[in-house]
Parts: C-alpha cells; sequence; structure tokens
C-alpha cells in the first residue's frame, strides 16, 4: 500500500481503479476502430474486391474514410453514442439487431453464472473439507477434464448423450428465432457453459479454502477443541469468502466471452452468434458494437472483481498496513 | 497469483533439470503425456497413412459405411477416416508456432518490466492491462474480421493473448530474482541488461516459465481448434478437426464418425496437456493448491 502511516482511504483506492477502468475502456475503444477500420479497409470489406474505382470512391465518402483518421475516430464515437452506427450487412442500426440478443445472452449467462457459482463453490468447500480422500481425488481430476476441453467438445458430447445418440431428451440446436426463450432450448447450452465454468470456481475456492484452513488462526481454533465443522463454517469461510466473490466476478467476464463458441453450437440467437455471423460477414459496425459491448462488460466486472477483493482484505479495509 | 509468485521465487534456485524429472515422477504427468503423444503421433505420421486424399469425394454424403471409406463419409462424401487422420497437423503446427511467439514474447515484456521497474514497468503494465481487457476470444475475430481468416493471423491472434498473461507471470518471478547478488555482481562488472535479462533472469526462472509454457499449449489448443471450428480459423477444405466438427455435426445422428472422431482428438489432445501442465506447475509451486492462472 503506497501510504503506510495513514492509510489511503478505501474510497481513494475504488476510485483509482474505476479512473484506470475508464482509460482501459477508451484505449479498448482506439483499438476496436485502429484494427478494424485504421488497419483494414472497409471499403474492400464491404464491397469486396471486384468493385469499380468510382464506387469505392463514393463509399469510401459516404462511410468517411477518406477524411484523417482522427476525425473518423471522433465521428465514429459519435456514431456509437448517437446509435447511428448501421450494420454493413442489413443497413438497419445495430442497435436494433442487438438489443433482443444482448437479452437472449444476459439470460443464458446469467442463469449458467448462477448455477455454476453454488455447484462450484460448494464443491470447493466440501473438497477442501474433504481433501485427499479418494473421492475427493476423483472430483478433482474430473474437473482437471472438464476446464481442459475445449467448450464445443463438451458440448459435442452433450448433444450425442442427450439429444442424437443415447437419449433424447432435448433440442441439438434452438429453432426460431424469437425473443422469448423456450426454457427447454436453454438447457443445454446453459449446461454446457456451467461445466466449463463449475470446475474453474471448485478448483479456485478448494484452493483458498485450503489455504484459510491452514492458517494460524484456525489451527487455534482446532486446538481449542471447536468441532471441524465449526471451524469451516465459523472460523474459516467468512475469510475465503473475499476470494472466492472475486474469483466468481472473474468467472462472469469469462462467460461475457466465453458465450460466443457455446450459442454458435447452438445457434443459441445471442450476440455470440451474432458476433461470429458478423465476423463471417465482414460487417464491421455489428463486430465493433459487440466487441466493444464484451470488453466493457468484462471491465466492469473485472473492477468489481477488484473492489471486492480490496474490500474484503482487512487490511485494506481498516486503512492499516 | 501472488502465491504462485513467491513459490516460484523460491523455485528460481533450484535447477530445472531436477525439476523436470520430479514432473515425470508424477503419475498425472506421466498419463498426460501418454495421451499427448497418442494423439500427436495419430497428427503426424497420419498424413502419410491415408487411404484417399482427405479431399477427394468417395461415396455420397454423410453414409455410415460405404466401399473404402469404413467410417464413412462426410457432409461432401469424402472419407472420415482420411480427413480424421491429416486434420491434426495444421492445429499442431499452429498451436506450437502461437505457443512460442506469446510465450516469447511475454517472457520478454515481463522479464525487462520486472528489471527495470519505475516507469518502463508501469507503462509495460497499463499495455498488458489494455490487452486483457479482451477477452481473447473477442480480440481474435476482431482481428479475423479485419483481415480475413489466414493462418498467420491464427498465431498472432492467439499469441497477443498469451503475451500480457505469461508477461505477469514472468515479471512476478524476476521480482524475486532481481535481488540476488549475481545480478548485482553482473551490473557492477558492467554487462549490458539485454545479456543480465536473457543470460541470467530468463534462465533463473525457466522452471515457472516451462508450467507457463505447457499451461499456454494447452490454451492454443483449445483456442485454435475453437477458431476453426467457428469457420473463422483454418478454411475448408482444409483437413482439420475443428473444421470436420462444424461440417459433420448436423449429420450426428446418422453418420457420427465426422463429429465424434474429431472430437475424441480433440478431448485426449487438450485434457493430456492439462495434466502435464498440471504436473509442472505442482512440481513448481511445490504445493497441491490447483492453482491455475
Amino acid at each position: 500500500m503506497p501510504n503506510p502511516s495513514g492509510g489511503l482511504s478505501i474510497a481513494k483506492l475504488i476510485a483509482q481503479r474505476i479512473g484506470s477502468g475508464v482509460l482501459v475502456l477508451v484505449a479498448v475503444s482506439m483499438i476496436v476502430f485502429g484494427a478494424t477500420y485504421g488497419l483494414g479497409d472497409p471499403v474492400r470489406a464491404m464491397l469486396g474486391n471486384e468493385a469499380t474505382p468510382e464506387r469505392v470512391r463514393a463509399v469510401a465518402h459516404e462511410l468517411g474514410t477518406d477524411r484523417s483518421l482522427v476525425e473518423q475516430y471522433i465521428a465514429w464515437v459519435e456514431g456509437l453514442l448517437t446509435n447511428e452506427a448501421k450494420s454493413f450487412a442489413t443497413g438497419r442500426p445495430v442497435s436494433e439487431l442487438l438489443g433482443p440478443r444482448l437479452l437472449n445472452s444476459m439470460i443464458l449467462a446469467g442463469s449458467a453464472g448462477l448455477v455454476a457459482v453454488l455447484l462450484g463453490v460448494a464443491g470447493g468447500i466440501a473438497s477442501a473439507f474433504w481433501r485427499d480422500r479418494s473421492l475427493e481425488r476423483l472430483a478433482s481430476l474430473i474437473s482437471l477434464v472438464l476446464v481442459a476441453l475445449p467448450e464445443f467438445v463438451t458440448g459435442i458430447f452433450l448433444v450425442a448423450l442427450l439429444s442424437t445418440g443415447v437419449l433424447h431428451l432435448l433440442p441439438a440446436v434452438y429453432i426460431g428465432s424469437g425473443t422469448v426463450l423456450d426454457p427447454l432450448a436453454l438447457i443445454l447450452p446453459m449446461t454446457t457453459l456451467v461445466l466449463a465454468a463449475a470446475p474453474y470456481i471448485l478448483q479456485l475456492a478448494r484452493a483458498t479454502m485450503i489455504e484459510v484452513l491452514e492458517s494460524d488462526y484456525v489451527r487455534m481454533a482446532r486446538l481449542k477443541g471447536i468441532s471441524e465443522l465449526r471451524v469451516v463454517m465459523i472460523h474459516a469461510l467468512p475469510n475465503a469468502i473475499g476470494p472466492i466473490v472475486q474469483t466468481i466476478a472473474i468467472v462472469l467476464a469469462w462467460l461475457a466471452g466465453g458465450v460466443v463458441v457455446v450459442e454458435f453450437l447452438f445457434r443459441f440467437p445471442g450476440i455470440g452468434t451474432a458476433m461470429a455471423d458478423a465476423v463471417t460477414n465482414r460487417d464491421l459496425p455489428t463486430v465493433q458494437a459487440i466487441s466493444l459491448l464484451i470488453a466493457g462488460l468484462y471491465i466492469v466486472l473485472n473492477i468489481l472483481a477488484d473492489v471486492i477483493g480490496l474490500l474484503a482484505n482487512p487490511r485494506v479495509r481498516h486503512g492499516s498496513r | 497469483m501472488s502465491a504462485l509468485a513467491e513459490q516460484s521465487a523460491v523455485a528460481g534456485g533450484t535447477s530445472n533439470p531436477s525439476q523436470v524429472r520430479a514432473a515425470l515422477r508424477l503419475g498425472r504427468t506421466r498419463l498426460g503425456l501418454a495421451l499427448c503423444l497418442a494423439v500427436i503421433g495419430v497428427a503426424l505420421v497420419g498424413p502419410w497413412l491415408v487411404p484417399h486424399s482427405p479431399t477427394d469425394f468417395v461415396a455420397g454424403p454423410f453414409q455410415v459405411r460405404a466401399p473404402g471409406a469404413p467410417l464413412g463419409s462426410d457432409n461432401l462424401g469424402r472419407d472420415v477416416l482420411s480427413r480424421f487422420l491429416a486434420g491434426g497437423k495444421a492445429l499442431l503446427i499452429l498451436s506450437v508456432l502461437a505457443t512460442i511467439a506469446g510465450v516469447g514474447l511475454g517472457t520478454a515484456v515481463g522479464a525487462i518490466a520486472g528489471y527495470f521497474r519505475s516507469t518502463i514497468d508501469n507503462w509495460l503494465m497499463r499495455l498488458t492491462d489494455v490487452v486483457l481487457a479482451f477477452p481473447h476470444i473477442v480480440l481474435a475475430l476482431l482481428l479475423v474480421a479485419t483481415f480475413g481468416p489466414q493462418p498467420w493471423l491464427i498465431v498472432l491472434a492467439v499469441a497477443i493473448g498469451h503475451a500480457p498473461r505469461t508477461a505477469r507471470i514472468v515479471r512476478a518471478a524476476t521480482l524475486g530474482v532481481v535481488e540476488h547478488d549475481y545480478i548485482r555482481a553482473a551490473e557492477a562488472v558492467g554487462v549490458p541488461w539485454p545479456s543480465i535479462v536473457f543470460h541470467e533472469i530468463v534462465p533463473a526462472i525457466s522452471s515457472p516459465l516451462l508450467a507457463e509454457t505447457a499451461l499456454r499449449f494447452a490454451y492454443s489448443l483449445t483456442f485454435v481448434s475453437s477458431l476453426s471450428f467457428l469457420g473463422l480459423g483454418l478454411q475448408p477444405p482444409t483437413p482439420d478437426w475443428g473444421v470436420m466438427i462444424n461440417e459433420n455435426r448436423l449429420a450426428l445422428t446418422v453418420a457420427p464418425f465426422g463429429t465424434l472422431l474429431p472430437a475424441a482428438a480433440l478431448a485426449i489432445l487438450t485434457v493430456g496437456t492439462s495434466l502435464v501442465s498440471d504436473g509442472f506447475s505442482r512440481v513448481v509451486a511445490g504445493v497441491d493448491r490447483g492453482i491455475k492462472s
């Protein structure tokens, strides 16, 4: 900590973290702009390679790519803020496409996050408690396997198991494109995401709990003859909650990107599928909007993780070091 | 993460070969290596064993079994077995290149930041913050949207995502090494800084670096195959496991091999690599924590 004597106030630390988050977001917007408009050629992306020079010039003027990069960047940010960015593919405002899809993705990622957190935290605490029993070793091996598998491979195995091969319980792909979701169609993509995220939370929750259980004050509590259950629930758990909540925020941030492949696998009508389709069609305004949206969410969740980490650390909370 | 950094500072003192041997004594490392080598063997030798050209049409689409195609045909009537045997090589090459490039760049950035600290450190770490503000897949898709799907771009996209993550690990490990007397001695006799960074510091942190490289390779495999699966990595008609899964998954019921065979190969390969990486991490961290970065 920078100020050992009086202690830097926690509000100031949080403000600093948020400030740097805003700076990063600005830098990210420059990269998104630079990567797609600065380095690439949006006119060619839109028209293809066979367009006549006149047509290229006309479209370049329309898009403003004949102006300087700084002017373009400012106009681009204005367009985003005033909702004027239009999709190359449909000519409609990007927000029109993304609104309902964003809601769908939120439902998918939110429900997957909730289930993964509940399973992961409970499993992590239980594994730390029963550490090194044979059943726990098996569970930790299974979680290692699940973390290792690419999400689309897990998803394919689930489809083979539950929709096509062994059992015929659930639809393999999402049919239709409505905004109101069929819960039955939600199950497979959600389960795939849970199987990727829950073991990760489990591993970190387990590690945190083991660290706390090996600390001096927990040993002291044990020496006083307090029952093991009480040691875990009353003495150890409160001190592990900070890092665990931090992990949860990080996993939610991971879900913001993780939905892309899983949504594509199940043709789930969310922003992930929209992103994959937009990249295939080289629909740059849509790609930019989704990249910024996901990066923005990701930054916010990571700030949240850091703030929770600060709040949960008693040394910071009480301003002493 | 900080626990890992502290541990690796301690581990920095021990010699690297003994740690490799310690890792190889773990059952999980051996199992992981066996699984990896089996799939890597198929991927490297497979292209010479194909009964047909992987792009030849040998039967109608989605046949379960056809004359000359024991595992059936794919969505265009090509031999599933041939495409499977030929489908791992490109993935392996791209993943190895991406891992080398990403870990190399990250090591340079992390070691320089950790050695100089102060202003350079500050700027380099802010730079990693910006790259880390994108989920890796979004960064890659952004690049593919701009330049189109090309092999060098896949390597670059994966490497750029790896570099800041490796840089953080290397920087933390470097901070534990720079205080040692032999670094001070090298400075005192006027050894130029690139030589200190790459000949004194990097060898001293080779153990955590090895664990990090194994982890990054596991992740490269997932990532490259995911891009191909999305149709934004290796392009048809290239035989590739990720591409195959995407092409054939609609016929999972009628002709399952075209999807399940590459999926199984990817599963064994990624699980094997993760077991090896986990074995190395355990030896380097010295404790059973199960922490992954």
